[in-house]
């Protein structure tokens, strides 16, 4: 404890300028030491001691009743002087708890960190932004040596702490796939096995898998009950709801994924993202997805990377910039 | 925002009634009463969503474990009258193919 003792003769001065020209200087100071006793842990007790010391000094003559109703006051302020010191050790407590979770949120960055591709032909996007100090959204690129990219975008229900730490998980058991084991339908199917068996019952993860062959201009891609993305039609200047089929992993040990494949056009986009993005809320009213598709074409004329971040500062910017939920936001462009 | 919740004993089944959102600052007390009712060997549990215009994936979280718990003590599970949007969470998710969901959408907000 750092405590230092109160400076008895300053507070005696003060006490002694108040009483006579109750000044409000004196005030003004008598609120100094407030919170001056306060940052130095000085108890209650010792400030009510001094100030009946002070006043012994002021005043040889105090008259014995006043002394007494003094030890009065002291003893009614016992509890407020405990619980003013049980405040300060969970002040301290939570700073320590905020200090460690800081570094379990650096350690996660640090684990979950990917490396956005560098791929001829097309451009890429991405922003993950959590709305906590730890990101429950996770999205991974994984290089294969034939040149195709596995893309997984994923979000984990339940958020926090716990969430992030099940992504550390998934992301190494994705890691321990052998790598000819590549197909998005194969990958769901095994990790969802892998969920159900280690996850608690009322979380799951719903997750969005790609596997990307700039070489072909082709997107397989299978949906464990993720948020569908887009496909952007250069040609017509429309968008289409990228639906696939597939319950979220966790919750049946069976379950089974359906894979469906595409091809990219010059000029054309896809558009992977979490719900983060299209539960964003203005207020009371929610933001429809065509509202979000309007604010992805306004950007379109940028680069991938400029046009998601621009996305989502606007959506930043229409929640008061505070994040009800994780925001990842990923785009794959076909150069023209 | 808020979350009522209110049981009624009807005909040998437990009715839910739901108003308000579903979020992660309500669902733990929606957790506790679906779980208390689910846990009775056999019981039949209804929950009706009609008044529900906003639940978020936490929710469906309340809901995953309320499935699990009737698997282990033979219970049944139905959700019916839901919104448009909450039942869209119902079918991206996949759930609908695990959860009883009545297909019946209320629409509107």
């Amino acid at each position: 404890m750092d405590a230092i003792k109160l400076d008895l003769s300053h507070y005696r001065e003060l006490l002694k300028q108040y009483i006579n020209t109750q000044d409000e200087s004196a005030l003004y100071e008598a609120e100094q030491i407030s919170k001056r006793s306060i940052q130095h842990n000085i108890s209650l007790e010792e400030i009510i001691n001094t100030h009946i010391n002070a006043l012994e000094d002021i005043y040889p003559e105090l008259p014995e009743n006043i002394q007494h109703s003094m030890s009065f006051l002291l003893e009614v302020m016992i509890s407020y002087g405990l619980a003013l010191q049980e405040f300060q050790d969970l002040r301290e407590t939570q700073l320590e708890i905020k200090s460690e979770i800081s570094v379990a949120a650096r350690m996660q960055n640090t684990l979950l960190s990917t490396v956005k591709p560098d791929v001829e032909g097309f451009d890429i996007g991405v922003v993950s932004v959590p709305a906590n100090q730890m990101n429950g959204d996770y999205h991974h690129f994984i290089h294969h040596e034939d040149g195709t990219v596995g893309i997984t975008v994923a979000d984990v229900i339940g958020k926090g702490i716990p969430a992030a730490l099940c992504m550390s998980m998934i992301k190494y058991a994705m890691e321990s796939f052998p790598s000819e084991h590549k197909n998005p339908s194969e990958i769901l199917e095994s990790l969802n096995r892998v969920v159900e068996r280690n996850v608690d019952p009322s979380m799951f993860i719903t997750m969005f898998y790609a596997l990307f062959n700039p070489a072909a201009s082709t997107i397989s891609y299978s949906s464990a009950g993720h948020e569908p993305g887009f496909y952007y039609h250069a040609a017509d200047d429309t968008f289409e709801e990228i639906r696939a089929k597939g319950v979220v992993l966790g919750v049946t040990d069976m379950a089974q994924y359906r894979q469906y494949e595409r091809e990219i056009h010059a000029g054309d986009m896809v558009i992977l993202l979490t719900d983060g993005v299209t539960e964003c809320r203005q207020g009371d009213r929610f933001i429809e997805s065509e509202e979000v598709l309007e604010v992805i074409k306004s950007f379109s004329h940028l680069s991938a990377q400029e046009l998601v971040e621009n996305v989502y500062k606007h959506f930043e910017k229409l929640q008061d910039f505070h994040l009800r939920d994780d925001f990842t936001l990923i785009i794959i462009k076909k150069d023209v | 925002m808020n979350l009522t919740v209110d049981v009624q004993e009807n005909e040998g089944k437990s009715v839910v009634l739901l108003a308000g959102e579903i979020d992660a600052y309500t669902a733990p007390k929606l957790k506790e009463t679906l779980l208390s009712l689910t846990e009775k060997e056999g019981n039949k549990v209804e929950v009706n969503l009609e008044q529900v215009n906003y639940m978020d994936s936490t929710g469906l979280g309340v809901f995953v474990s309320g499935l699990k718990s009737t698997k282990e003590n033979n219970s049944e599970l139905k959700l019916v009258q839901l919104q448009d949007r909450v039942y869209r969470l119902f079918e991206i998710t996949g759930l609908i193919d695990v959860i009883d969901v009545d297909k019946t959408v209320q629409g509107g907000y």
